[in-house]
């Protein structure tokens, strides 16, 4: 396909708009002025066209089965993007004085309320863009609360199956990272007893954690912590596997972050925007970054927390993802919700249970929203994981998550979500059955894999060595 | 409403066959100590036409005035309509960072022009595929001029924005980086001498916002003159991106790594986000941006297609190493700003940038003819800051008589009396007459 700049010829493009203004304005010193603007010229027609066809050469939820482990591709709601995208808010300015904006920052406190709920965390903040702006607002915040006691912690204790902005954003704040083993795919307490000290800032904990398991000891694993003084964080990542059943608050967490963009069903934009509230403890809420918004008999309106870490963006929120998230809660309410959770467990434990035995991985357990399988078992036949997940393409899917995390061998994450049916799952497996037999029966056809595919496994070497990133 | 499309009997034959016999045996690992007993506070389920009625409701209670004058980091501008015709498409929106490029040409391609155009207008070498929103790109650089000079000082021009000041403050408290402002003179812009001063010892970089909080264009070249002497890097942040329209291109000024604010390129203003972070930098510093980076390459029939390259610096490869923690980004609204730029063209953008710059001179025109005093007399783009002699409640009281919404006062500067205005293409000339018959008005 033709790049922009290829399609471009000067005089293309017809765009106009009006001038009312007839006086004469003194005209900016040349010396500030640029000559000319070289940005790709082409027509509206053709553009439309372009993007189109780009649109074409891409693979959403709305195209089939995303089961990418650990990201929630669950489908999202039309009728929320509809309203996301009304006249009122396009030009909704941030700084309009607040008389006018009670509508919108009662929908921001209503969430707040509703994400208190179903986590049990007593105060939210709804500025972080995304899951890891959350994680580095979360700790941020722990890091002023013992900055204020006036205690030098800086070790970051994280499980070898935690998420890779973990220890990215722990290294954000100049803290150290500790990693720990896991134990038949869990949090050790005999090896966390280990490495907790006076000096440990916080465990950072994924629950369920990204093989899919529920940290069956996150009591004690909570204990362990606090015994030393030590903060337990949670990456909400993963809420898709007990929202409605359980709450972190509950299981004692400090602070937490959500991604709305997974649980909450807003959509994931080839990578963005997101949103990513944490949700904090008491004890931690005087340390939120400001503005938070309050209530008074029905009037809402900006503060600034007494103790707060500042400010950690522009502004106070992707708003209109926040949104979109706000009206799926009030779509679905707790039951519904809660059935979320069930069948998205129920399909996770489902597609495990009828593919363990072709794809088994070393751990064989009760899952929540996501299952670990592994291809080490074709290794034999010269098949690499990566070599499944290209196949997978070939049957009409999008590949799960591959070689994460980590301590699994070749690994596979399928997380399929509950918004796909009993015969779309029946299918993937029938697929993922089939591709074991071609490996056993005629490997090269996984190894070649894709076929059906517009281009066919790029040189990535070459993008790195030769680093073209722009035309 | 659900979104959930079991039907009872597929349930049953699921928890058959994973041998199960309720859904609550999924959860049976769960400590019930943590367990949810009641029914929590949450709303009763709305359908479709459920929701939108209540959101009418709320919607219709905040109607802020028509004509908009506020600036300060988010612009009032338009929207062409393939904008959002454009981000409407399925394939776009549900999908996810193209981890796989088989799958994900259509966003690795829209994200490599993207990072094209944006370096073309500009003059950098390299534009990652988006932050976001311009406060945490403008961190992020800070990060990478330290990660590239290792001096624990930066220097900060007090004209920039003090959202900006205040995230910056947040993210190097931490880490021990000293912070000194380096304040503005009666004409709004940088002063060189303070600036002279302040750089007799050693720093990473300085960061200058331009045009400036007060909507002032600085002398960039003069600026970095005094930053090279010493070694360092200039950071320039772009709040109003629509100036590159008609300004000069930073990269030939100088500059070694501009950040920005990308909203006024074809994205609501959605009462303040999600809007579009923008991170460049000369080729040299490619191996310490953060985020993703789209690169050219062929596939094994040698054709042209894209993928992330660079992933070394990631997060996800690189763990505690990485340059960043950014995963999630702003993908989407970047493919918005690239249907924008290429909808309005090369003439176009001159021109919508030129009509801002002439509708807001019209506006100093006609606020020095009824006697008004603007705050600062550098050269400006589309945005002023003018005293007036009354408080902040009073003008905007006699602004919404008239549906106007505008005057940011500068009180973080302790100038109580001085207020911001944005001028765009948006605001006719009836709207300008308005304003000032309301600012004169008693």
């Amino acid at each position: 396909m033709k790049l922009l700049n290829e399609l471009s010829k000067r005089g293309k493009n017809k765009f106009d708009i009006e001038d009312d203004i007839n006086s004469e304005i003194e005209m900016l010193d040349d010396k500030y002025l640029r000559d000319d603007v070289n940005i790709p010229d082409v027509s509206e027609i053709e553009l439309i066209r372009h993007f189109i066809s780009l649109s074409k050469d891409n693979y959403g939820v709305d195209n089939g089965f995303y089961p990418l482990g650990s990201c929630t591709m669950k489908y999202n709601p039309k009728i929320n993007e509809d309203i996301a995208k009304r006249e009122e808010l396009k030009y909704f300015h941030p700084l309009t004085s607040i008389e006018y904006s009670q509508g919108l920052l009662k929908i921001m406190w209503e969430i707040e309320e509703f994400l208190k709920s179903l986590t049990g965390m007593d105060a939210f903040t709804l500025q972080p863009a995304a899951g890891a702006h959350g994680e580095y607002t979360g700790l941020r915040i722990m890091w002023e609360y013992f900055n204020e006691k006036g205690e030098k912690r800086n070790k970051v204790i994280l499980p070898d199956s935690s998420h890779g902005t973990n220890p990215a954003s722990s290294s954000m704040l100049g803290l150290d990272v500790i990693e720990i083993e896991s134990k038949e795919g869990m949090v050790d307490p005999e090896k966390l007893i280990e490495v907790v000290d006076e000096n440990t800032f916080a465990l950072m904990l994924t629950n369920p954690n990204t093989l899919g398991f529920f940290e069956k000891d996150i009591l004690k694993i909570s204990k362990i912590l606090k015994s030393k003084g030590a903060l337990l964080y949670y990456d909400g990542a993963n809420l898709n596997g007990f929202v409605g059943i359980a709450r972190p608050g509950d299981m004692g967490f400090d602070a937490v972050h959500l991604n709305l963009h997974k649980t909450f069903s807003t959509p994931h934009g080839g990578g963005g925007p997101g949103s990513g509230p944490v949700g904090v403890k008491e004890f931690l809420k005087d340390y939120l970054p400001y503005p938070v918004i309050e209530n008074s008999d029905d009037f809402y309106y900006f503060s600034k927390p007494a103790k707060s870490i500042g400010k950690v963006r522009s502004f106070f929120g992707n708003f209109s993802v926040i949104l979109k998230a706000y009206l799926y809660i009030k779509e679905l309410g707790f039951e519904g919700l809660k059935e979320v959770s069930q069948i998205a467990v129920l399909n996770a434990n489902y597609i495990k249970e009828k593919l363990k035995k072709y794809y088994p991985s070393q751990f064989d357990r009760l899952v929540k929203h996501e299952c670990i399988l592994s291809g080490k078992i074709y290794k034999e036949y010269g098949v690499k994981t990566l070599d499944i997940a290209k196949r997978i393409m070939d049957y009409g899917f999008h590949p799960p998550t591959i070689y994460f995390p980590h301590i699994v061998d070749e690994a596979l994450m399928i997380e399929p979500t509950e918004t796909e049916n009993k015969e779309t799952l029946d299918n993937f497996i029938e697929a993922m059955i089939k591709i074991s037999d071609e490996i056993k029966n005629n490997p090269e056809i996984v190894k070649n894999a894709p076929i059906t595919t517009k281009i066919q496994r790029p040189d990535e070497l070459r993008a790195n060595k030769e680093l073209k990133v722009k035309w | 409403m659900k979104f959930i499309p079991h039907t009872q009997k597929e349930i049953e034959e699921m928890m058959r066959d994973i041998g199960i016999s309720s859904l609550d045996d999924l959860f049976k690992d769960i400590p019930d100590e943590v367990k949810i007993k009641e029914k929590l506070n949450l709303p009763t389920p709305l359908s479709e036409l459920g929701i939108k009625n209540e959101i009418e409701n709320i919607f219709s209670s905040d109607i802020p005035p028509k004509r908009i004058f506020l600036g300060g980091g988010a612009y009032y501008h338009f929207i062409p309509s393939t904008v959002n015709y454009i981000l409407n498409r399925g394939e776009f929106y549900t999908s996810y960072t193209p981890y796989q490029p088989e799958l994900s040409q259509g966003i690795l391609q829209a994200l490599f022009e993207f990072q094209s155009v944006l370096s073309d207008l500009t003059g950098a070498d390299v534009t990652n595929a988006s932050m976001y929103d311009g406060a945490t790109s403008l961190v992020e650089a800070i990060f990478m001029a330290e990660r590239i000079k290792n001096k624990k000082r930066l220097l900060v021009a007090n004209s920039l924005n003090p959202e900006y000041q205040e995230v910056i403050k947040t993210y190097l408290k931490p880490r021990n980086i000293e912070i000194e402002y380096i304040d503005f003179r009666e004409d709004g812009r940088v002063d060189l001498d303070k600036l002279k001063d302040k750089s007799k010892n050693d720093f990473s970089s300085l960061v200058i916002q331009s045009p400036n909080y007060f909507g002032i264009i600085e002398d960039i070249e003069d600026i970095n003159k005094i930053v090279k002497e010493k070694d360092a890097l200039l950071i320039l942040s772009i709040l109003e991106v629509l100036s590159l329209g008609m300004l000069k291109p930073p990269f030939e000024l100088g500059v070694d790594i501009l950040t920005g604010e990308a909203q006024s390129f074809g994205l609501p203003l959605s009462f303040g986000g999600p809007y579009l972070g923008i991170i460049q930098t000369r080729k040299e510093f490619i191996r310490e941006i953060p985020g993703r980076i789209v690169g050219e390459t062929v596939d094994r029939n040698g054709k042209r297609c894209f993928v992330m390259t660079l992933r070394t610096r990631e997060q996800d490869i690189r763990r505690e190493k990485a340059k960043s923690n950014i995963c999630t980004n702003n993908s989407l609204n970047a493919i918005a700003s690239l249907v924008y730029l290429t909808t309005v063209g090369p003439e176009g953008l001159k021109k919508i940038a030129n009509l801002n710059y002439k509708k807001a001179h019209y506006f100093k025109q006609r606020l020095t003819n009824e006697g008004f005093n603007l705050t600062f007399s550098g050269p400006f783009f589309n945005e002023i800051a003018v005293n007036l002699p009354f408080s902040y409640d009073i003008l905007k009281e006699k602004l919404s008589i008239v549906g106007i919404e505008g005057g940011f006062p500068l009180r973080y500067y302790g100038m109580d009396n001085s207020y911001l205005f944005a001028v765009t293409e948006m605001n006719s000339r009836e709207d300008i007459e308005l304003l000032i018959c309301a600012l004169k008005e008693g």
